[in-house]
């Protein structure tokens, strides 16, 4: 079995971009707030956070538009500060994709070569390979204004890529795509990735997306790291109710924490039972929490369930979308729960229906309680 | 409007409803000839304005001078029927155009007339585009105000101007003042009355011309072009060249023969600025019409003229259309 990629995990690793402490200030408005992380080489960075998180200003100092108020910014082991965008070993790619309209395709490619003063039939034969790679072989000769929108991304691609960064940066990359071309792209750019073995950093604001890519995701939000770990455990493990909430969708019920060891409980409502569930984000007992459950780790029952976490409310919406159904159940004493089922076979009929009594229930550890 | 529910829509509402409909094709037939009537105007605009003044100077360009009012001759005498319509274009020659390549002060005038141009275009060239960059890199609560600083010399009069340009100029005029006050120079500079002040005059006039097309292409261009050349590994000025001024490119050449078409029939500026020696075809056609009075002549000049220019017109007129079509 192959050994998981996790240098985040080894110590011995070298990181290949090292951010530390890192603040910036534009006028009163602190967009980076005291910021540390490290990137290794061969990864699959993910920057997600909402509009004006950040994100984008901690990518365009790697790319050297933006200097850092305070801390250091090392890429390689070489200091990046004073280092102008021309002189770093970083490209990026532009959500305009910035191609320039007065060059064609192959031109475009090339450009950054052609500054780095390369021989022209080595220049020549690096464009072909990367149009290749990007499968534009055959669109080499026209302009961008002759492209559509999918291979306009593939040539701003293909041109970031062609100098053979050691860190390549992109910038919303598919953000201007429709949503099946994107689905697609996703998995296109995995397999440039990990074909050229070349360090990316990716800024989202799709979560999917980032999701989908990314070997790592760092959530942010005001100019911070919320958390930085692997897809499935920013999903299965957020460390906080911002990141449970951010990432997918959640159902939180406010109360206290009561008690918390190896597993923490939640006491929500005046004589309703606990609910049981992991600790995270270092919850403390006698402290306001809140029980995240993801939709689709409830069951949904008219009768009683012997699990311990189990919850009474009525049906008061359904959803359906094809691949699952979505109830809404609204808790006597508390919020409006979601729980999605998935429809496994074809042609069975619904037996909950709109104003049904139904039982929720989650098995102990399927759940977290997080502090608020 | 759609009748996608018809079974629950009264009957009579129905009817109501076709009828309506009855009636648009009349009313739409009304709106379209208004609209038509609209799109008309400016052809007649053209008509009336351009064309027809046109081809009367075409026509006394065919002409011979004559002491009369009009000061030429022939003119259509319809009262003689179709004999004075036979006599009247009996009457229209050449002579006039063979004239004009008989006497090389015509010719050299005209050469005169398109080196200061091109020239003066040049150097607009070259002082307008840092100041249009330089307006498109401002601040953005800045640009306003820069743009208003441009323009604000068209609320003067153009004559006005350049008269003062007179004042500057001219030997005790305020640059010379300054001058030897600064203790630059001991004797005065002679600028009025030479190319120079024309060159100055030009220049002076046109700028704005040359940098608003300019500022228009540079500002409205994403910077993100600029980003990504300096990302590739252009310096700043490398991804200038490389980048900025050829994406700017529509607008410098539209800058251009903004400056250069009126620049090479200017009449003031030379007559006012320039000194004897300064030849353009501006003041010959000024000189024909109202020192000589032949018109004729004056005419074939502007004749000529306006066949030189229509060569740099097209080509704009090309270019325009392009750089349409690459930003479509």
């Amino acid at each position: 079995m192959n050994e998981p990629f996790a240098p985040w995990t080894d110590e011995t690793a070298t990181p290949l971009i090292r951010i530390e402490q890192v603040t910036k200030r534009f006028g009163d408005f602190t967009a980076i707030d005291d910021l540390s992380i490290d990137i290794f080489p061969r990864e699959f960075f993910a920057l997600l956070g909402p509009s004006g998180c950040g994100k984008t200003t901690l990518m365009r100092m790697l790319a050297g538009f933006e200097t850092p108020s305070a801390g250091r910014v090392t890429i390689d082991g070489q200091d990046m500060g004073g280092v102008a965008p021309n002189r770093r070993p970083v490209n990026m790619m532009f959500q305009s994709y910035a191609l320039f309209p007065h060059l064609t395709v192959w031109d475009n490619v090339g450009f950054g070569l052609k500054r780095e003063g390369m021989a022209k039939d080595k220049l020549a034969a690096c464009v072909d390979e990367m149009l290749k790679l990007t499968q534009l072989d055959a669109l080499a000769r026209r302009k961008p204004h002759q492209l559509s929108g999918g291979q306009r991304q593939r040539v701003a691609l293909a041109r970031s890529l062609a100098k053979a960064p050691k860190l390549l940066l992109l910038d919303e990359p598919l953000g201007a795509l429709d949503k099946k071309l994107r689905q697609e792209t996703q998995f296109e750019l995995m397999d440039i990735q990990e074909r050229t073995g070349t360090t990316f950093v990716i800024v989202t604001h799709d979560q999917e997306e980032a999701m989908t890519v990314a070997s790592r995701v760092a959530v942010m939000n005001h100019g911070k790291l919320v958390q930085v770990d692997p897809p499935d455990q920013i999903y299965e493990q957020p460390n906080s109710v911002y990141v449970a909430d951010f990432i997918g969708d959640v159902n939180l019920i406010p109360g206290r924490a009561t008690q918390v060891g190896d597993m923490a409980e939640l006491a929500w409502a005046e004589g309703q039972g606990t609910l049981l569930g992991q600790p995270g984000g270092g919850v403390k007992a006698d402290t306001a929490a809140s029980f995240a459950i993801r939709p689709e780790k409830i069951a949904i029952g008219r009768e009683m369930p012997e699990a311990r976490n189990r919850v009474q409310g009525k049906i008061i919406d359904i959803g359906y979308l094809g691949n699952l159904s979505t109830y809404h159940v609204k808790l006597p004493e508390g919020p409006v729960m979601t729980c999605e089922v998935g429809n496994r076979s074809r042609l069975s009929r619904r037996e909950l229906t709109w104003e049904d009594d139904v039982w929720l229930s989650w098995s102990d550890t399927a759940g977290l309680v997080l502090p608020t | 409007m759609t009748c996608g529910c018809l079974g629950r829509i009264p009957q009579d509402w129905c009817c109501r409803h076709e009828r309506a409909r009855g009636f648009q094709p009349r009313a739409f037939i009304g709106r379209s000839a208004v609209k038509r009537a609209f799109t008309v105007i400016p052809y007649i605009w053209l008509l009336a304005l351009f064309l027809v003044p046109f081809l009367i100077v075409l026509k006394i360009s065919f002409s011979d001078i004559a002491i009369a009012i009009p000061p030429y001759t022939p003119t259509l005498e319809l009262s003689e029927g179709w004999q004075g319509v036979r006599n009247f274009f009996g009457g229209l020659d050449f002579e006039n155009f063979v004239f004009l390549t008989s006497d090389d002060l015509y010719w050299k005038a005209y050469l005169s007339s398109l080196q200061i141009a091109v020239v003066s275009t040049l150097i607009t060239l070259a002082v307008g585009l840092p100041i249009a960059y330089a307006m498109a890199r401002a601040r953005d609560d800045w640009r306003p105000a820069l743009l208003m600083l441009v323009i604000l010399p068209f609320w003067t009069s153009f004559l006005i101007r350049v008269y003062a340009w007179m004042g500057i100029l001219s030997n005790e005029g305020l640059l010379n003042q300054f001058l030897i006050w600064s203790g630059f120079i001991t004797e005065p500079l002679v600028i009025l009355n030479t190319n120079v002040a024309v060159y100055i005059g030009i220049v002076y006039t046109y700028l704005p011309f040359m940098i608003l097309p300019i500022y228009a292409s540079l500002e409205r261009m994403d910077p993100s072009y600029v980003e990504a050349a300096e990302d590739l590994g252009c310096s700043r000025l490398s991804a200038f060249w490389i980048v900025t001024l050829p994406l700017a490119r529509p607008g410098v050449i539209a800058g251009c023969f903004l400056v250069f078409i009126p620049a090479v029939g200017e009449f003031v500026i030379p007559s006012l600025l320039g000194g004897s020696s300064t030849l353009m075809i501006g003041k010959v056609l000024w000189e024909e019409f109202f020192s000589n009075r032949d018109w004729p002549v004056a005419s074939a000049v502007a004749i000529i003229l306006l066949l030189i220019l229509v060569i740099p017109i097209i080509l704009f007129q090309r270019q325009e259309v392009a750089s349409r079509e690459t930003e479509g």
